[in-house]
């Protein structure tokens, strides 16, 4: 064993750059199984459940991307990151795609040479107060001390408020929510700052929820969404558009217990078009016609896995706000399937 | 002479008075309690503060943890149980053991194989820390590495076969030619392990079954308070044969042998274990293609090995600078050469004198191994920070993992303690 790692270090070190340049399409293929970076815990968005199987919103993307591709949803081998390793996890090549309530930058985007597919949560950041402290709005906490997770968008959205608002504040640096949440509950800090779903769903966890408010200022915009590396556009490609399949196909009223009989007898071109009934989208992408059928299924449409994971319904409890359909008055948006 | 007393006093007595027992002041609970806790008022006052300290402790945690509840399925269910009266739910405990234990990816059929690692390493240890065993057990020992690996990892077994048998040769041409010259065995012996282990390569390649007897686990899968002991335990075993080595160099009178070993201790010491940490997860994977990548246990290995190698070093050199000159000259003087003298006179006194150094970095190191959970490796620690709490159940169980966690490791740690305090005792030879 020792003797084969010595020498694929040295031996393969020197073919670092063309095993790179090939495609992920190929490489996933070739392996069979996507690997797909998510965050190492989030209540509703990414955890293994008892039986160490992930489960969550996020997870839901990687496992539509892997019944799209592979045709198993099964097929992923999940790699938990933080919110320091998640970078160069996917720029270093050990995973082919991020799928960890990761919010779109400008400098993301374009400096640290990523692409992001889309968004499949769209969340801004907020306040958790205690009611007992009897602020009313962010505005009135000159001088408190907030809980903030490192080396994330809301540590600089954090200052940028406060700046804006000439009040000043005292950071609590920590690295994890449940961390967080905890310092908060003993009183390390006053406030806790940090999604507003992250807020919604750690407060209902609490014993006492109703001792607690969301203050009502939203001070950033954060677009969640996968993410691939830039430059294998071919690839970014096929993450876009599956997740545009599960938006669509919730649009289109296409889910995972009627997308059979849909694909089989539909008279909705488009439905047609997106199933593989009609058309040759799937060749386009580089992916059998069925691609976007067996994404449905495996975990149903947008709608569904919104249900299933942090709806209502769920313990999370998050209703469906700005990431209603557009029909409904939310940004969900798939463009036409044509 | 006889009859002086006979007249003058009234009454002697011929009997002796049977023996009285002792007032109930100068014996017993009572004259304990005067002696050690009321000796003086202030130390009256400080017993009484002290037992009302201990009250208030206990009255507070004695019930949480007597009346926790083991058998709901979630936290709110707890609460629910509980309708507000403080008490512990131990239930994430029952629910999450196997969790806790080896992680939540390792397969749940395949538990009896760390398990079954776990005790062969009593017996492996045995012969190593009681040293008035049959030395023959020491075979055991030598094997359980391999046989662990086995167990732990599964595969093919021709994996941990070669490699044993790569030592072995490495062992028997290092035994041939080091009466001659030490370094001829020694690089004899490096050269002949990296022969056999090269051919090994082919052959595994070759013999290895499609479907192994022990089903594979990659690394990945490994977590919980197994990766703690198996981290622990390997970090230390590497690194005390390669801390005695780093130290011997620093003292070498060879320059270039010298100036390695003091740059490569000060330049460990002189950088966070975390820092290690980043570079063995994240930095490493930059200069590897993606699909080819040294196995990030490995890596992780690596890093605290050299990590706590490099202090080891450091805590005997203390114990050969310890060591009166006169021992280094009558080693001479008997005409041993360099490898003799320190293998017969020099070390045995040396690493006596650094044994509890030498607990104390093993101690340190065995509770630097939930450092792993930083870079999203599922150490016991990991575990408890990202999956549980982060599950919908357990969000918001702090107290009863965190200190399920911290008994754990105090259990190991306490004991590792214990065993260097006997060893001391066990291997004092001088006259105090």
């Amino acid at each position: 064993m020792k003797k084969s790692i010595i020498l694929g270090a040295l031996t393969i070190a020197g073919l670092s750059a063309g095993a790179a340049a090939a495609g992920t399409l190929d490489d996933v293929k070739a392996r069979g199984t996507l690997n797909c970076g998510v965050s190492t815990g989030l209540a509703g968005f990414s955890a293994p459940d008892a039986n160490g199987e992930w489960m969550g919103f996020d997870v839901a993307v990687c496992r539509a991307v892997a019944a799209a591709v592979l045709g198993d949803a099964t097929a992923v081998e999940f790699v938990p990151t933080t919110g320091k390793t998640r970078f160069t996890a996917l720029s270093s090549g050990e995973i082919d795609m991020l799928s960890r309530n990761t919010t779109w930058t400008f400098s993301r985007d374009t400096d640290l040479k990523f692409d992001f597919a889309g968004v499949n949560y769209y969340d801004g950041q907020g306040f958790l107060a205690p009611k007992a402290l009897g602020v009313s709005s962010a505005k009135d906490l000159d001088g408190a001390t907030v809980c903030i997770q490192t080396g994330t968008t809301t540590e600089l959205n954090l200052a940028d408020f406060f700046r804006a608002n000439n009040i000043s504040y005292e950071p609590v640096p920590i690295e994890t929510n449940a961390e967080a949440i905890q310092q908060y509950l003993a009183g390390a800090c006053d406030v806790y700052t940090t999604d507003a779903s992250g807020l919604a769903s750690s407060r209902a966890t609490f014993e006492t929820p109703g001792d607690h408010v969301l203050l009502p200022e939203i001070i950033s915009k954060e677009p969640l969404g996968p993410l691939v590396r830039h430059g294998d556009n071919d690839w970014a490609d096929i993450v876009r558009w599956t997740l545009n399949a599960l938006i669509a196909a919730e649009e289109l009223g296409v889910s995972s217990t009627n997308v059979s009989e849909m694909a089989a007898s539909t008279n909705n071109p488009e439905v047609a078009r997106l199933l593989g009934a009609e058309g040759d989208l799937g060749a386009m992408i580089g992916l059998d016609a069925e691609w976007a059928k067996r994404a449905i299924e495996a975990q149903g449409n947008y709608g569904e896995v919104f249900a299933k994971n942090i709806g209502e319904e769920t313990p999370i409890g998050l209703a469906r706000g700005l990431n209603a359909q557009w029909t409904d008055g939310g940004l969900l948006y798939a463009p036409p399937f044509r | 002479m006889s009859d002086t007393h006979e007249h003058s006093v009234a009454f002697v007595r011929t009997t002796e008075i049977p023996q009285q027992t002792a007032p109930s002041s100068a014996a017993g609970p009572v004259k304990w309690m005067r002696d050690n806790l009321f000796a003086t008022w202030p130390n009256a006052l400080l017993t009484v503060a002290a037992f009302y300290v201990i009250y208030l402790v206990l009255s507070a945690t004695l019930p949480w943890i007597l009346g926790g509840l083991w058998t709901t399925s979630s936290l709110s269910e707890c609460r629910e149980v509980l309708q507000g009266r403080s008490a512990a739910c131990f239930s994430v405990l029952t629910e999450r053991w196997n969790q806790l234990l080896f992680g939540f990816k390792y397969p749940a059929e395949l538990y009896w194989r760390p398990t079954l690692a776990f005790l062969l390493m009593f017996i492996a240890l045995a012969p190593v820390l009681f040293f008035d065993l049959p030395r023959k057990l020491l075979i055991i020992t030598g094997l359980f590495p391999f046989a662990a690996y086995w167990l732990i990892w599964g595969g093919t077994v021709w994996i941990p076969v070669f490699a044993l048998v790569g030592f072995v040769a490495g062992y028997f041409v290092y035994a041939r030619f080091v009466a001659q010259n030490f370094a001829a065995g020694f690089f004899g012996g490096i050269v002949a392990a990296a022969v056999v282990w090269y051919i090994g390569g082919f052959a595994v390649a070759a013999l290895a079954p499609a479907t192994p007897f022990l089903e594979a686990v990659p690394s990945r899968d490994l977590g919980g308070f197994m990766l703690n002991m198996m981290l622990g335990l390997t970090c230390v075993s590497l690194s005390i044969p390669l801390g005695i080595a780093l130290a011997l160099g620093r003292q070498s009178s060879m320059p270039l042998i010298k100036w390695i070993c003091v740059i490569f201790i000060e330049f460990i010491r002189g950088v966070p274990l975390i820092t290690l940490l980043f570079v063995a997860s994240v930095m490493l994977s930059y200069f590897f293609p993606p699909d080819q990548t040294v196995d990030l246990f490995v890596r992780v290995v690596i890093m605290i090995t050299l990590f706590s190698a490099a202090y080891i070093a450091e805590v005997i050199r203390g114990g050969l600078a310890a060591l009166p000159k006169g021992q280094y000259e009558a080693a001479d003087s008997l005409g041993l050469d360099y490898a003799q003298s320190m293998r017969l006179i020099i070390l045995p006194q040396a690493l006596k004198i650094s044994i509890p150094g030498i607990v104390n970095i093993a101690v340190g190191l065995f509770k630097d191994t939930t450092l792993v959970s930083v870079i999203s490796m599922f150490d016991m620690v990991g575990m408890i920070r990202g999956p549980i709490l982060a599950s919908t159940d357990w969000n918001g169980v702090y107290w009863e993992l965190f200190g399920f966690a911290a008994l754990l490791f105090f259990v190991v740690c306490y004991g590792i303690s214990q065993y260097s305090q006997w060893l001391e005792r066990r291997l004092a030879t001088d006259h105090r």
